[in-house]
């Protein structure tokens, strides 16, 4: 036997390059390929180092083993309640990204209704490391169906829904819309497995699907009873301390009461008899009557968003089809006018702003920078970075929802007049913009609780159709309306934020987090179109059919997700409290009625008389009728230098002022303010993590400082009342966020916390190849490169 | 133009004379509080700003003044400076400052020998300009006398902004004053006039130029050691006189060996040691290029040294030569008798070039990136209006070259030698950002003074040259910005490592405006042997900053011992620096400083923390009155803040 193996070793290190050949050349490995390796890889653990350095053996000894072994077959990672395994193939080599040498691990590649997952074979040996900022629902290796974005397979083409049949690929990568990448060889697995496994994610992933087959459904089906004993009661003894969620009439109140606004709830629409496309609540201005509710059901209705502690307030509304009578919006205008000193701007937003569909254009560009497959390819597209980012117009989409935000920001503050801003559809670029402005003006906004009820006012019962704009069903017809506008919001927070740091409660991981949360099919937040929509699926899928909807949990039930510790990394250490005395109200010494008086000419205004308003607003219905009403709509690509020197020019003068972070915040949009989002675009990236540094590395010191303040004072407090008593021993048991971070400061930290830790400790710097190709000679002037650096005389010429 | 003549004739009167102006200037400074009115070349100006300082050097003064006689020769010094900082050479009222971002602002103007101050009252708060002439390194008239009367004068300065100045036409001297007073005393060199540094008399708590001392770095360093020693060979600058008096070379090398292979590198600049790793003993080499030549001369002695070098560190068998020159520009050196080494002649030995490119180069990719962010920024096309000047690219490419060399170094164990053609300007980015790297005490306030005086003074970096202190010749081809692209490089990695540095941006910005300032000495002149003369004439800048450390503190620093930084170089991580390129830019500004609150949180703690002390300290009272056995716990409790990361 011995002899024979020697004698057969000796045969396969002669045909050595044609069988290497042939192994790899191979798209998966029969049996018989198998025996082979196999006897390759007994005789190398014989033989000691059997194959050449250039063998590059995916398949290690070890690996081919555990395949025979059927025990390991039955590895699936902890289902959620609810979920259900569809397919699996075992023998799945999972690249690791970070790596050019093709290696990989090997595990069980899964589908089920809610997830891709991948289960290495390797035991978690370094999992302590990342049980900080675990998610609770999915792990670093799993993918929520919703979350795939694009699948490729052999030489990354394309893989669309319908068109396999029978095929598969041996290399598939799957693009996730949290930018993470993922690459998998289905060469080593079984023939049946892997095209069961491949149809099934494709399937489940890019084909049409109905909104019941979801996994928030089953989720919720499997876990709403013990949810609802908890909830029930508490909830509502609860409520001040958590999220709005402006599903009834009380909320909408209460925020119309907190702003001082003087408007009108509406409640007709409690069981969407209306419109089933409006909120179950809403606010319009006092003067629009029940008859005009019912008449025109609901289109063209301005709604209330905020009011400014002058009193105007800020409204949107769906654009009206000009077809319609006329008198609709002359009727809507004037009510809104009424709200305030007859005054009103309004703001066409589809005119000034990027379309929805130009949106998602540009954001496909710009997100493919960060959709890296292999490190050559992201050091050669690291010299055109600069040029690039301005090619895809992502950045730009940025500057002007910001700077069309602080336009109605001067409209409002400055020159206290009520803005509409309009949009057909009234739910994308208006979220957008009214949720900016609310943020820049009101301090409320910019705490935790405060962000997510605005969020809940805005988008959730706003009426953003998350469900068509993120497609999740795959549905052909909807293809044109997918777009990531909510994403879009969250950037602009991010680049106010980045800018008035200390302003802001919540964190930059909080940002990140709540935008890969919207592709995870669990919360019905980001589920439907709107109120109606998900009521009436809650209602229809409920188990218990009488009354109750089903109970879902929300987005903001951050413990579905995360641990408190890891929730300790959603507050901004840096945040400043509010100082004691209430001062959010400020008052405005303008005198108002001269200031009325200096207003554009082309802004409409009215005085009181209401005869001579008719005339006027004739007049306006004409001017609306060529869209002409505004001084800012003049050039769609909102550079008129009118309106972005009058933008200037508010910026500077509240630049002058003394920072408020409580008060009005404005966003610097010159150029380099601008930036791009480095946490949540670079953390997959393994090359651009800064190892011991980023971000974290302030965040962690001012954290642990904090830490320290909080703990002094405690002792001060404690020696404060115990001063007489015994001493106890004082040893900091400060568990804030600071100690989570200091805890865990022993390990090196990188610039992608919290979302990767680095498990290489052996660190080694990525050094960018391609630097050859970097010389720009080309374009330079009078062959500068070639001169001495001495300026010699001959250079002086 | 009377002020001048009378400067004139001060600097030029004999000494005694001198002492009785001094004398003269005394009695009246004592006697006469009207002082600025009574004489006509000395005055102070109205100036709020200018005054406030002015006074207060004048009671450092009259604080010595007790007890120095006139006829020493220190306090003629003395006085000279009084007269000589004060010399007001020209006020001229109704100036229009064009400001690109106000607009025109009327005021008044003041000229003197150092500085150009600008102020305009109608503006609240009053706008005031205050500009050390050393920083302009243009004075240009810009159109003729107008139809309107006005004429303006264009200042072109080196830290990347213009000025235009306008005033209307009244009578001809005083605007032919303006510009010929500018350009005299912009440009001190090209005039024979002196320097300002060299006047400059305020006197710093610190002598900086005991900050830097050769000998006890290298000791910090543990050197010399059983390989290293330290040779005297350049004592008098004959080995090589753009090289510092000492130098680290290999112990079984001796003097005279070094003075042959100083003969096959250029300008004499042998390869010698700039930093060893404490474990490893892996080392970072820094030298010229090898005279190779077209016809490849070699040179056995330098193959000796290098080989030496090699085996100094036991831990590796190869040497990395790191040449900071694209390979194109290499071989072209070789026409004019350079090159680099091959890898024939140099066994064990393995050549990488960086591709970093000439000062020439560096010269015109800033000035593109001044037309880009100055006056004003143009938004819809910033970031491929960015990428056309290439800075970033340039930047890149330095950081890049310095991360090979301290990962070759630290991971790989491995020497390093490291040159560019003369070894002064790219080779001196690369081996100092490497120690950054490397070396956790050049990331301090004073270890970084000490890389500026080790890798770039002492080594001979040509600031004189590269600069153009008071040269009016602006289109000289020996300028460029190596030494801005070094400090931008360390802000780079101040972004990427935001506690890992002792000094903050505000420290980078000091120093790179008083290279330009001429206010200090330590960016005069092209070599240790130059400004041995002319130290003792000058102030040094780290007298300054070491007199107010905590402006220039990082909050945040925390003090990674051995720590290895590698900053990635990327360009999604990379930025312009906004607080030096942009600072003119009032939109740019932020508008609350980002360490204040830092700053805060550290003074509460640091109140806390007296409050806690003190109480404990009351509690340790107590109970050691009552029990003597707990009075240490308490104090042991508070032991200072422990510092993790």
């Amino acid at each position: 036997m011995f002899d024979g193996r020697v004698l057969l070793k000796q045969v396969i290190l002669l045909f050595w390059p044609l069988i290497s050949t042939w192994v790899q050349g191979a798209e998966k490995i029969d049996s018989c390929q198998l025996q082979v390796l196999e006897m390759l890889s007994s005789l190398g653990s014989a033989g000691g180092k059997s194959a050449k350095p250039s063998f590059v053996s995916y398949v290690t000894p070890e690996e081919i083993k555990s395949e025979k072994e059927p025990s390991r077959k039955e590895k699936h990672p902890d289902l959620l309640p609810g979920e259900v395994v569809f397919c699996s193939a075992s023998t799945v080599l999972k690249y690791t990204q970070d790596d050019l040498s093709q290696r990989g691990v090997f595990g069980v590649l899964l589908c089920t209704n809610f997830r891709v997952s991948f289960v290495s074979d390797e035991e978690p040996t370094e999992e302590m490391v990342r049980t900080l900022f675990k998610n609770k629902l999915y792990g670093e290796n799993d993918i929520p169906l919703s979350c795939v974005d694009n699948i490729y397979g052999d030489k990354r083409k394309l893989i669309t829904g319908g068109l396999v049949k029978n095929k598969y690929p041996s290399k598939m990568i799957i693009h996730c819309k949290d930018l993470r990448v993922f690459q998998f060889s289905l060469s080593f697995s079984k023939e049946e497995d892997a095209k069961k496994i491949f149809q099934g994610i494709v399937h489940h992933c890019l084909e049409p699907k109905s909104l019941r087959c979801l996994f928030a459904f089953s989720y919720c089906e499997n876990t709403s009873p013990n949810r609802k004993c908890v909830g029930g009661l508490f909830t509502k003894l609860l409520r001040k301390k958590q999220t709005v969620m402006f599903d009834s009439v009380e909320d909408w109140t209460q925020d119309m009461k907190r702003t001082k606004g003087n408007c009108r709830v509406v409640s007709e629409n409690s069981n969407f008899e209306l419109s089933p496309k409006l909120p179950q609540y809403f606010i319009v201005p006092k003067n629009v009557s029940d008859e005009d509710l019912t008449k025109y059901q609901g289109k063209g209705l301005p709604m209330w968003c905020w009011s400014h502690h002058s009193g105007c307030a800020l409204f949107k509304t769906a654009s009206i089809p000009l077809v319609q009578e006329d008198n609709v919006c002359c009727r809507m205008l004037t009510a809104v006018a009424h709200n305030h000193l007859y005054s009103v701007k309004t703001e066409d937003l589809s005119d000034t702003l990027p379309t929805v569909q130009d949106i998602l254009l540009s954001y496909n560009k710009f997100k493919q920078f960060f959709l890296i497959d292999n490190t050559t390819e992201f050091w050669m597209s690291d010299m055109k970075w600069f040029s690039s980012l301005d090619n895809c117009g992502w950045l730009d989409i940025i500057r002007q929802c910001l700077q069309k935000a602080v336009e109605v920001v001067e409209s409002l503050e400055k020159e206290n007049t009520n803005v509409l801003i309009m949009e057909e559809g009234g739910s994308d670029l208006c979220c957008v913009v009214s949720s900016l402005v609310q943020l820049m003006l009101d301090p409320y906004y910019r705490t935790l609780l405060g962000f997510q009820s605005l969020v809940q006012k805005e988008w959730v019962a706003g009426g953003h159709a998350f469900l068509d704009r993120s497609n999740h069903l795959h549905l052909k017809d909807k293809v044109e309306s997918q777009s990531p506008v909510f994403l879009l919001f969250l950037e602009c927070v991010w680049q106010l934020q980045q800018q008035h740091g200390p302003a802001f409660q919540f964190s930059e991981t909080y940002l990140t987090v709540l935008s890969d949360s919207v592709h995870v099919p669990v919360f019905t937040t980001f589920l439907f179109n709107n109120d109606g929509h998900r009521d009436s699926l809650l209602r229809a899928e409920s188990p218990h059919t009488q009354r109750s909807p089903l109970n879902c949990p929300t987005v903001w039930d951050w413990s579905v997700q995360f641990d408190c510790k890891a929730q300790d990394l959603f507050t901004n250490p840096l945040y400043t409290e509010k100082p004691k005395q209430d001062t959010s109200v400020r008052k405005s010494y303008r005198p108002r009625h001269l200031r009325q008086l200096s207003l554009p000419s082309s802004a409409f205004k009215t005085p009181p008389k209401k005869g001579f308003f008719k005339d006027e607003a004739d007049n306006l219905k004409k001017i609306l009728g060529v869209k002409r009403l505004s001084r800012w709509m003049l050039s769609p690509s909102s550079d008129s230098p009118q309106t972005s020197s009058s933008v200037r020019e508010f910026y500077e003068a509240w630049q002058t002022k003394p920072l408020d972070y409580h008060g009005l915040l404005l966003p610097c949009l010159d150029g380099p303010s601008i930036r791009v989002w480095m946490q949540r675009y670079l953390r997959w990236i393994h090359d651009v993590q800064i190892l011991g540094g980023g971000p974290v590395a302030m965040l962690s010191k001012v954290s642990e400082i904090l830490g320290e303040v909080q703990e002094l004072q405690r002792q001060l407090d404690r020696h404060g009342c115990t001063l007489t008593s015994n001493h106890k021993g004082a040893r900091p048991r400060a568990k804030t966020a600071a100690a989570v971070i200091a805890a865990r400061s022993s390990v090196r930290l990188s610039s992608s916390f919290p979302f990767v830790t680095s498990r290489n400790w052996a660190f080694k710097p990525a050094i960018p190849t391609s630097l050859l190709q970097s010389l720009m000679v080309t374009g330079m002037p009078g062959n500068l490169a070639d001169r001495e650096d001495d300026g010699g005389p001959e250079s002086l010429v | 133009c009377k002020q001048i003549s009378v400067a004139k004739v001060y600097s030029s009167i004999p000494l005694p004379l001198k002492i009785c102006v001094a004398i003269l200037i005394n009695i009246i400074y004592f006697y006469s509080v009207c002082f600025t009115y009574q004489w006509n070349l000395v005055v102070y100006t109205g100036a709020q700003g200018f005054k406030r300082r002015t006074t207060v050097t004048t009671k450092g003064k009259r604080a010595r003044h007790g007890y120095v006689t006139p006829l020493l020769w220190p306090s003629i010094g003395y006085f000279e400076f009084n007269v000589m900082t004060c010399l007001n050479l020209l006020t001229a009222k109704d100036v229009t400052y064009i400001c690109p971002y106000i607009g025109a602002l009327r005021g008044t103007l003041t000229v003197t020998n150092y500085r150009l101050f600008f102020k305009c009252m109608d503006r609240e708060p009053a706008f005031v300009l205050d500009l050390p002439l050393g920083v302009v390194s243009r004075v240009e008239k810009i159109g003729g006398a107008s139809s309107r009367g006005e004429v303006s004068y264009g200042l072109a300065c080196k830290d990347i902004r213009n000025l235009r100045f306008a005033h209307k036409q009244m009578e001809d001297s005083l605007r032919k004053s303006i510009f010929e007073i500018l350009m005299k005393c912009a440009f001190p060199v090209s005039n024979g006039l002196t320097i300002f540094a060299f006047e400059y008399g305020q006197v710093y708590p610190e002598n900086g130029w005991k900050v830097y001392d050769a000998q006890a770095e290298y000791k910090r360093q543990g050197l010399p050691n059983e390989s290293w020693r330290i040779t005297k060979v350049n004592d008098h600058y004959e080995l090589c006189d753009t090289y510092p008096s000492t130098l680290v070379v290999p112990v079984n090398i001796p003097d005279e060996e070094l003075k042959r292979v100083a003969a096959f590198r250029a300008k004499g600049r042998i390869p010698v040691l700039s930093w060893i790793h404490p474990e490893s003993q892996a080392t970072v080499i820094r030298c010229s290029q090898p005279m190779v030549g077209v016809n490849g001369k070699r040179s056995k002695d330098d193959e000796k040294y290098l080989q030496t070098i090699m085996d100094a560190n036991a831990q590796s068998h190869k040497l990395f030569i790191f040449d900071a020159r694209p390979s194109v520009n290499a071989a072209a050196n070789k026409m004019k008798g350079g090159g680099y080494e091959s890898e024939d002649a140099y066994q064990n030995a393995e050549l990488v070039f960086l591709d970093i490119h000439n000062i020439h180069v560096m010269r015109e990719s800033l000035r593109k990136l001044k037309e880009v962010v100055y006056p004003n920024i143009e938004e819809s096309h910033w970031f491929s209006n960015l990428e056309s000047t290439h800075w970033l690219e340039h930047i890149k490419l330095i950081l890049a070259g310095a991360l090979r060399i301290a990962d070759k170094v630290e991971s790989g164990k491995t020497s390093v030698v490291v040159h560019c053609s003369d070894g002064w300007d790219r080779t001196a980015q690369l081996a100092s950002l490497a120690m950054v790297m490397l070396d956790g005490h050049y990331r301090t306030i004073r270890g970084f003074q000490v890389l500026l005086e080790k890798e770039w003074l002492s080594f001979g970096h040509r600031f004189q040259l590269r600069i153009g202190h008071g040269d009016k010749n602006h289109t000289d081809a020996d300028r460029s910005p190596v030494f801005l692209q070094f400090i931008d490089c360390v802000w780079q990695m101040t972004r990427q490592f935001p506690a890992a540095f002792e000094f903050n941006e505000y420290f980078l910005i000091t120093i790179l405006d008083h290279l330009y300032s001429c206010l200090f000495g330590t960016f005069m002149c092209n070599s240790e042997q130059q400004r041995v003369k002319e130290v003792s004439k000058t102030v040094s800048l780290w007298a300054y900053i070491n007199s107010q450390p905590e402006e220039f503190t990082n909050p945040l620093y925390v003090n990674y011992s051995n720590h290895v930084l590698f900053p990635v170089v990327s360009m999604r991580h990379l930025e312009l620096w906004v607080g030096y390129y942009i600072r003119w830019n009032p939109r740019m500004r932020p508008q609350e400083p980002v360490h204040q609150r830092y700053k805060e949180l550290l003074a509460k703690r640091a109140e806390l923390q007296k409050r806690v002390e003190e109480l404990q300290r009351e509690v340790t009272n107590r109970s050691a009155s009552s029990s003597s056995e707990r009075a240490g716990s308490p104090t042991r409790s508070i032991t200072p803040v422990q510092t993790f990361v």
